[in-house]
Formats: C-alpha cells, sequence, structure tokens
C-alpha cells in the first residue's frame, strides 16, 4: 500500500536501528506523548528493536485517557436526560465514571448512544432526528478540536438547533510544561506528537526545549518515521543539544496550520481543565465561546460537572505522568483488562495499558 | 365493480403472518416453497425425515442478526447458509441439510424478505444443501431489527475423519484460505455510512466444496484443524485454536494476505484486520509434509485462489500466539476484547 509500506520497509527499518544504535552514545529516557505513538511502537513490534539504551515512557497524549471521570460522569448525566441522544466516538464507550458506570451500561438501560466516526455525524443525527436534542461529548486535542469546531459552524449555518456540543477539548503544551516541570521524572527527549503538530507547528514545542532542557523531535507514525525521530534525538542528547527538530516533513511545518488554529479560536476560548489523574490545569482546555451558547451543551443543559472520584487503587494517573508502568499497577491483567477495564487507560486502544495488555509479553 | 380492483395485497410484514392462520400459509406457499422448495420442505410436515447415512454426524446452529441486513458480496441470507454450512465443514463434516428459523419484524418490506430468500435459494443451490424444515415468527415493531435468521445444520463426517482444535500438533503449518478482514470491513463501513473508495465486498462463501477436496486430496489424518476465523477474526481463532491444543502459534505479518483496499480502511479507521470477521474464509493447520500439496490443492480452488501458509505450531509457550512483524518485531497476539471500536484520532 503507497505511503505505508515504504514506512515499514524491512531493510530500512535495519539501517535505521543500525544507524540509531550508533547514534545512542548514552542511556536516555523518551516520554513518547501520543498514545498513537505508544500503539505504533508496540504494534509493530519496534519496541523489542530499540537499543536496550533507550527507554520509553508513554505520556499523556491519550484524548480517551486523560477524560476525567467527572467529565463521564457528565456524559451519563446528558444521556439520561429525556430526549437526549448521544453522539460519541467509539472509544469513549466503555470509559468507568466515577461509580464504573459506562455509557455502554447507559445504552444498554435504555439511553440513546450512537457510536459515530466523527462530530458530522452527530450534527446529522441531529437533522434526521429534529425531536430530539443530540449532544457530542467533545474530546480530544488539537487534532480533533478544529473538526468539532468545523461542526459547530456547520449546525450555526444550517440552522440546526437540536446539536449541541459537550466541550472537554485539551491542548497539549500545558500539561506537557506541567508535568515535564518535575525533574524527578528524569526525562531527556520528547518523542513529539506527529498530528497535534500539524496544527500547532513544530514551533509550539520550543519552550519545552529552552526551558526544560529537552531534545524535542516531531515524529510520524510508521516504524522508520519513529526512528528517525529517535536518531535525531540520541544525537542531540549525545551532543548535549535540546531544540526542536522535524522528522515528520511530510505532514509537519514549522507553523502549523494557522488556518484550522483560527477556526478553533472562533468556537473555543482557553479555560482550565480537569484531567484524569494530572488534576485541573491552568490554560489547558478549550470551552465553547458566549457567541455560541446555543451549542454548548454544559451551558445550555445546565451540566454540572461533579467532583472526580478516581477509581480506588488504579494508577492511571501516575502512568499519564510517566512516573509508573501499567505492570506496576496492582490491578493491571487481574481486576483491569480491556474487557472490563477499571482505569481509562485500559479502555482506549491507545491507552497506555492497553498497548501493554495487547501487545506486551504479559502472560 | 369490484372484480376490476386488484385485491389488497400488504407490501409489508403483518403481526397476522406469523399468526399460523391463512396470512401464514399464504406467506408460506407464495414466497417460502415458491423458491426453497423441495420434495421434503413442500411435504410441511412437522419435521424433516432423512434417511440413514453412513458416517457420523455433525450437528451444528447459528444465529444471524447481522446490520445492515444488505451488504456489497451478500446478505443476511447467504451468511445463514454458508456460515452454518462453514461450521459444519469446519469439523470435516459434508453439509446434508439445513433448517432455516425466520424472526420478522412487522413492518419489514415483502420485497427485502423475498430479495433475501432469493438468496438463501441460490445459496442453497450453489452449495447443494437443501432447506428442509422452517419456521416463522413475527415480532411486533420494534421487538426485533427487520429480521434475524437462525439456521442449523446436519453433516456426515466420514470414517477416519478427525478435525478439531484439540489435535493441532507442534509443527503444524497453518493456512489461510484467502485474504482476511474483508467482510468486518465491508460491515462496519456500510454501519458507519462510510464511502471509501475501492471494492470493499463481504467474503460470504460456502467452504465446504474446497474442504472435502482437501480431505479427498491428502493422506488420512494429516488436517488436523479447520476453523473459519469469523467474529474475533483470525487473531482470536488462533488463540482459541493456541487454548485448546496447549501449544504455541507463531505467524508472520508479512504472509498473511490482505487486501490493499481493506488494509487502507483499516489504517484510515484504526482497526486491525487481524480481528476483523470473516465469512468465506478457513485457517488449516496440516502436518508439515503435506503443506505444500495442502496449499496447493486449496489454490486450485476458487474458494482457496489466494491461499497462504501464514505460520507454525510449536511446543514453545504453551496457549501463547506471537506475530512477527514486517519490520522483524514480535508482538504478542491476545484475542478481542469487546466490540472493535474506531479510535478518535
Amino acid at each position: 500500500m503507497k505511503y505505508v509500506d515504504e514506512f515499514r520497509d524491512p531493510e530500512l527499518t535495519a539501517q535505521l536501528l543500525h544507524e540509531l544504535e550508533t547514534a545512542t552514545t548514552k542511556r536516555f529516557r523518551v516520554m513518547e506523548v501520543c498514545g498513537t505513538h505508544t500503539m505504533a511502537i508496540f504494534r509493530s513490534g519496534l519496541r523489542g528493536l530499540l537499543p536496550p539504551r533507550i527507554e520509553l515512557i508513554s505520556g499523556p497524549g491519550c484524548p480517551v485517557c486523560v477524560t476525567s471521570a467527572s467529565h463521564i460522569d457528565a456524559f451519563l448525566q446528558m444521556a439520561e436526560l429525556p430526549g437526549t441522544h448521544l453522539a460519541v466516538f467509539g472509544d469513549l464507550f466503555r470509559v468507568p465514571g466515577s461509580n464504573g458506570a459506562t455509557l455502554a451500561h447507559a445504552r444498554a438501560q435504555g439511553a440513546k448512544i450512537d457510536v459515530v466516526y466523527s462530530a458530522m455525524d452527530g450534527l446529522e443525527l441531529a437533522r434526521r432526528n429534529p425531536a430530539e436534542q443530540v449532544i457530542f461529548p467533545g474530546i480530544g486535542f488539537e487534532t480533533t478540536t478544529p473538526t468539532i469546531a468545523a461542526t459547530i459552524l456547520a449546525a450555526r449555518q444550517q440552522n440546526i438547533d437540536n446539536f449541541m456540543v459537550f466541550s472537554t477539548h485539551k491542548t497539549m503544551i500545558p500539561p506537557l510544561m506541567a508535568l515535564l516541570g518535575d525533574p524527578a521524572l528524569g526525562i531527556d527527549g520528547l518523542l513529539c506528537p506527529g498530528h497535534v503538530s500539524s496544527i500547532i507547528g513544530a514551533a509550539a514545542y520550543q519552550p519545552l526545549a529552552e526551558v526544560n532542557h529537552l531534545a524535542c523531535v516531531v515524529g510520524g507514525f510508521e516504524p522508520t518515521d519513529i526512528l528517525q525521530a529517535l536518531i535525531l534525538m540520541a544525537r542531540q542528547i549525545s551532543e548535549g543539544r535540546a531544540e526542536v527538530e522535524n522528522a515528520y516533513t511530510r505532514a509537519v511545518t514549522w507553523e502549523g496550520n494557522a488556518r484550522a488554529r483560527s477556526m478553533v479560536d472562533t468556537i473555543f476560548e482557553p479555560a482550565d481543565m480537569e484531567w484524569r489523574g494530572l488534576g485541573t490545569i491552568t490554560g489547558s482546555g478549550l470551552t465553547i465561546r458566549k457567541e455560541f451558547t446555543g451549542l454548548d451543551a454544559q451551558s445550555r443543559l445546565s451540566i454540572t460537572v461533579p467532583e472526580s472520584k478516581e477509581p480506588p487503587g488504579c494508577l492511571c494517573g501516575q502512568i499519564l505522568k510517566g512516573i509508573t508502568t501499567p505492570p506496576a499497577c496492582p490491578l493491571f491483567g487481574s481486576g483491569c483488562t480491556p474487557s472490563s477495564p477499571i482505569g481509562p487507560c485500559m479502555v482506549s486502544s491507545e491507552g497506555t495499558c492497553s498497548a501493554w495488555f495487547t501487545y506486551g509479553n504479559h502472560t | 365493480m369490484t372484480q376490476n380492483i386488484a385485491p389488497l395485497r400488504p407490501e409489508t410484514i403483518l403481526l397476522d403472518h406469523g399468526s399460523g392462520g391463512l396470512a401464514s400459509q399464504e406467506l408460506i406457499s407464495s414466497l417460502f416453497l415458491k423458491h426453497l422448495g423441495n420434495t421434503i420442505l413442500s411435504a410441511l410436515e412437522d419435521s424433516a425425515v432423512m434417511e440413514n447415512q453412513p458416517g457420523r454426524l455433525a450437528f451444528t446452529t447459528d444465529s444471524y442478526v447481522v446490520d445492515p441486513i444488505f451488504f456489497p458480496g451478500g446478505d443476511i441470507g447467504t451468511l445463514a447458509v454458508h456460515g452454518t454450512i462453514n461450521d459444519l465443514a469446519m469439523r470435516g463434516a459434508r453439509p446434508l441439510c439445513l433448517s432455516l428459523g425466520l424472526i420478522l419484524e412487522e413492518g419489514l418490506p415483502l420485497a427485502d424478505l423475498e430479495r433475501i430468500i432469493i438468496s438463501i435459494r441460490d445459496a442453497s443451490q450453489n452449495s447443494g444443501v437443501p432447506i428442509v424444515t422452517g419456521d416463522t415468527k413475527v415480532v411486533p415493531r420494534g421487538k426485533a431489527d427487520k429480521i434475524f435468521i437462525n439456521t442449523s445444520g446436519i453433516g456426515l463426517v466420514a470414517d477416519g475423519v478427525e478435525i478439531s482444535a484439540t489435535r493441532a500438533k507442534a509443527g503444524d503449518k497453518i493456512i489461510l484460505s484467502g485474504s482476511m478482514g474483508d467482510h468486518g470491513i465491508t460491515i462496519m463501513t456500510r454501519r458507519a455510512g462510510i464511502a471509501l473508495a475501492g471494492d470493499l465486498r463481504s467474503d460470504s462463501m460456502a467452504l465446504h466444496t474446497m474442504v472435502q477436496k482437501l480431505l479427498a486430496g491428502l493422506p488420512t489424518g494429516t488436517i488436523h484443524t479447520l476453523r473459519d476465523p469469523t467474529r474475533g477474526g483470525v487473531a482470536t481463532t488462533l488463540c482459541e485454536i493456541a487454548g485448546s491444543s496447549g501449544l504455541m502459534i507463531e505467524i508472520e505479518e508479512g504472509r498473511i494476505p490482505v487486501r490493499a483496499e481493506v488494509r487502507a480502511a483499516c489504517e484510515i479507521l484504526g482497526l486491525d484486520p487481524l480481528y476483523l470477521a470473516n465469512e468465506g474464509k478457513c485457517l488449516a493447520l496440516v502436518a508439515p509434509d503435506i503443506a505444500d500439496q495442502a496449499l496447493a490443492l486449496m489454490q486450485a480452488c476458487p474458494e482457496g485462489a489466494e491461499a497462504a501458509i501464514i505460520g507454525t505450531v510449536t511446543s514453545g509457550d504453551p496457549g501463547r500466539v506471537v506475530l512477527k512483524t514486517t519490520i522483524g518485531g514480535t508482538r504478542v497476539i491476545t484475542p478481542l476484547h469487546g466490540a472493535p471500536l474506531p479510535r478518535i484520532c
């Protein structure tokens, strides 16, 4: 398959692995920020091929995993309101709220919930069912937000007034600044998320390189993309440099996608946001601007977001911070599996725990 | 005057059609027997009586609730015939006959029902496996989704044929009879209303003829296991075989046939074709010395034209399935957890 096979070429991979081996002159710790990276590294079998001196730590870049229990509780509240119909992303469906209930449970009890592939599908659902209030729980980072913004604009333009979004959208840089300010983590390099970077641009990581002295490299998601990014990172680290480099030039520019960002700015404004496991981080979220209140489910339906309660024993918070790895969690693989997840990192196919469970060498 | 008015014919299924009264009889004669009739079925007795034949009986049942009911490459009717035939074939049985149980939702267009019955007729005739008994019930609107079908099947297993997941042996070669994921991705994209370029089609197909050719062409006892990787896909089926046999399975990603359209759709939706359903494929675990012969026999059949040896059974780590990736890494394969869902990004 074009644009895929050439980036999974076994010979090229072997050559890049050799280059990486040579470039890795000392032990270093990399945080792969994005869940898609975590999964790609496991799925391609790359993890077992990397030089043992490179330690990979998964970061907070799985949008489902960082959705707080309280937000799931709010989604459940909306699902139970008469006349509402939720349109949700598939991997949100099985994420437990504070008391373990999920949208899957709510649907089994009669709530109207459809899994959709995009927010536009939710808008279409609203158009076809004018008697219902269709609510789209907005989750995701800079990659997803522009599509939600475009949907809100389309709803406004088409005068569809029974469609609403509940925004829990998040931005990537504030939590990284908060997280990586802790020297105890001992992170040397950041494998920056390719998809998010296509919107925010490689330049966005400049403060992380400068303030936190991190070797930041934007990487794509195919095995050779990831290896190329790690080679650049290894060279920076051996030479004592901390800069932003872009190893995903076929999708990411230095400036990013200004048009997408401007659309997001039209609809959303920065706000404090609660992250699962990380708490509330100043300015790390996006709420819908007052001009679009009619499309904001939270204000229109007066939904109050309850206080979050994390499931007892669950170490997702520490795993999202890169402090610990999934097998260290007492629930991993015993109480908590992809079939009956307790923490959100096990629910999403991109979650760190799910990746370790599905592709790791557990018994 | 009224003679010139065409008789009022309902164009949808009504509760009356399941009443057992005149409307039921009308449906049976004008639709079911018209298309599916044979000497046993058309006798309308309470059960079918079959002539005694040599061999051990294989008996299986399966229910079909797929949504959408029509999709490229087949419909719920073709699945109901092929799926049950394939379950018999996977034990080495020669399928003899099928039952057909229909649960219809009030309001189902009669034209849709007829289209499905015609598919069932074609699938049954092409496979040479008749429907010999049947039943129809109608439930109020909303109590079922358009149409649910149950088929049971009876087959005969010849002496000396012993095929089961527990008979896999270390050293066996694993053959997949063709490309994987075609059915699963077709249904998922149709269900989501996603229009993708390329020819995505279900692989709905009966495999018993190919299996009989394998049995006839290979030394007795050399086919150890046959499984059709339906729901849960090749990954889950291999995990089941590894579990039942207490052996380890090693497969190679680069050897597994996947059509370019299916791969592309999976990349877009964030799905793994190893976990997608197939409705016309089988996994055959065969003795290593006849593996090439078995592969050639399969490839000579239209059902197995794209068959490939994808891996080996070993005595390594009992119950474990390991995939060697195209770039030379390895990863453990686990059974499917829950339904495959698309990722958000």
